[in-house]
């Protein structure tokens, strides 16, 4: 299934940050859902700041319109703040993107902990994300670290 | 070493002693002077040196006789010393040790020490120039103050008189109303020009000569004074511009209309120049009196944008109106710039693109930054 762009990226405002606060406020909503989104679709779980500017995401060559760094860097605070997005570094040049949160991770996998009848049992990470029975839940072949921060929110023993 | 004088050494009135420092030897230029060691001191007017032996052989120079001096290290067999170039000898000097040198310059050669701290007090009291300062009178006679005027000193003192005195035919300081000081400086032959010009003004109307009216106006100019004689015929103040107003107000009715209503306070003034030809507005009049409209009930207003851009507009001009044809225009064309809009309007380009940001403001319009440039697009957001 190829990815279904959101009416806004066509649209060549969507790649200027608004000066008017209420326009710019639904615009960055729109940017985020757009790249966590995007992300949730190719299954990307880190962002390269420098690469992204030349992503697809960022940047429509149809309409030759392209989001500046500075807003970038601003769309990225923008899920920070929500908790969907982690930097990697202190210079702010890579960084995490989740687009489910841990908690919302942690929840899916306990429902299926529950579902399957195994509360009580001992998993493995590498079980739970690659396991077979995992095969075709959600969470299968997600990566380790995400896991990991899953099961903060969630009773695990 | 001519340039010093002999001296009783016993200090004048307002004269005090700074510093003194012993086992001074005095050079002329470069050679030892035929004065033995002694005692070199300072004070507020001149530099006084006195053989440590022979309290009668003591001669002085004056400060402002120096025009710089400096220090010279010491060396192996050599004293510190300080060395002091001074201006030419005057006519009326009175006689001391030389008759006559071929140095400019002196030397203090401090066997002694004592050089660090006497060249910083030089270095004040040079700064300072406390000599300068006029003498109170005690005496009260016909003619300024009059002091023992010695030799440069006095001639300085007497040319800083005669500028004093000037000056006070030039400018005035007054107060006016409640502590508000204004300087205001009376050239008199400007004052008489303007004079003859108001005159000439009033009486043929305008038939002064070209040249007459140039130079008043670049005096003006220069001055930064609005036009003082349409204020002379007119008032000047709040009452001028109430007049001024009222013509304005009647002037612009139609010009506005025909611009849509808005016009910019350049366009304005362009405008009202050329219409009146020679009784020329400033643009501190011109802005004064439009913003008098309101008050004096007119049918015109004066508007400050965001950007600072002045405008004066129709009352009856509706800024929600002209915001929702903005919408329409745009949503009709798709997008717009600054410079298409104002095509479609008939509008300057700076009145268009205030319009746009207007609407953009009120959340109607959002942008479209690019190369390409500026664009407006309907806020689908």
């Amino acid at each position: 299934m190829s990815f279904e762009w959101p009416w806004q990226y066509n649209f060549p405002p969507f790649f200027t940050l608004q000066p008017n606060v209420d326009t710019r406020q639904k615009q960055l909503a729109a940017w985020c859902s757009l790249a966590l989104a995007y992300c949730r679709h190719h299954k990307l779980y880190t962002l390269d700041v420098m690469e992204s500017q030349e992503s697809p995401v960022f940047n429509n060559k149809k309409i030759e319109r392209k989001l500046s760094t500075e807003a970038i860097q601003v769309v990225f605070e923008e899920l920070r703040k929500k908790g969907n997005l982690d930097w990697l570094d202190k210079n702010k040049s890579r960084c995490l993107v989740m687009w489910r949160r841990p908690e919302e991770w942690g929840k899916l996998i306990y429902q299926w902990v529950s579902k399957v009848g195994m509360i009580n049992s001992v998993f493995t990470l590498y079980e739970l994300s690659n396991g077979d029975d995992t095969e075709g839940e959600e969470f299968h072949g997600l990566e380790e670290w995400i896991l990991l921060r899953s099961f903060k929110g969630v009773k695990f023993f | 070493m001519d340039r010093f004088a002999w001296t009783n050494g016993l200090l004048e009135m307002n004269e005090t002693l700074v510093i003194q420092q012993r086992g001074v030897k005095l050079y002329d230029g470069d050679d030892k002077a035929k004065l033995d060691v002694g005692v070199v001191l300072l004070t507020t007017h001149r530099l006084i040196w006195r053989d440590h032996k022979n309290h009668e052989c003591c001669i002085a120079l004056s400060l402002s006789q120096i025009i710089y001096f400096e220090e010279q290290a010491a060396g192996i067999g050599k004293s510190a010393k300080i060395v002091i170039h001074l201006y030419p000898v005057t006519a009326n000097k009175e006689p001391g040790p030389y008759q006559q040198s071929k140095f400019p310059y002196i030397k203090l050669s401090f066997k002694e020490h004592g050089q660090i701290e006497f060249f910083r007090r030089l270095t004040e009291e040079m700064t300072q120039k406390r000599w300068e300062t006029p003498v109170p009178q005690t005496i009260s006679t016909a003619t300024g103050s009059q002091t023992r005027a010695v030799g440069i000193v006095g001639i300085e003192r007497k040319i800083e008189q005669k500028r004093k005195e000037t000056e006070q035919n030039i400018s005035e300081v007054r107060t006016r109303g409640n502590s508000s000081l204004v300087v205001s400086f009376k050239a008199k032959e400007m004052v008489e020009l303007s004079r003859s010009i108001a005159n000439k003004i009033k009486d043929k109307h305008g038939d002064i000569t070209e040249d007459e009216t140039i130079r008043f106006k670049s005096y003006l100019l220069s001055m930064g004074i609005a036009n003082p004689v349409t204020r002379e015929t007119h008032g000047s103040g709040t009452n001028y511009h109430m007049q001024l107003a009222k013509q304005l107000g009647d002037m612009l009715l139609a010009p506005l209309e025909e611009r849509g209503g808005m016009m910019a306070l350049t366009e304005v003034y362009c405008l009202v120049n050329r219409a009146r030809g020679m009784e020329l507005l400033s643009p501190e009049d011109l802005v004064n009196a439009c913003k008098m409209f309101e008050s004096m009930q007119l049918p015109l207003r004066l508007r400050v944008f965001d950007s600072g851009v002045m405008v004066v507009q129709l009352q009856s001009h509706s800024e929600e109106e002209m915001i929702a044809s903005a919408l329409d225009n745009v949503t009709d064309k798709g997008s717009l710039t600054s410079e298409e809009f104002a095509k479609l309007l008939g509008l300057s380009v700076l009145l268009s693109k205030e319009r746009l940001l207007l609407a953009e403001k009120m959340g109607h319009l959002c942008r479209d930054d690019s190369v390409e440039g500026l664009r407006f697009y309907p806020n689908l957001f």
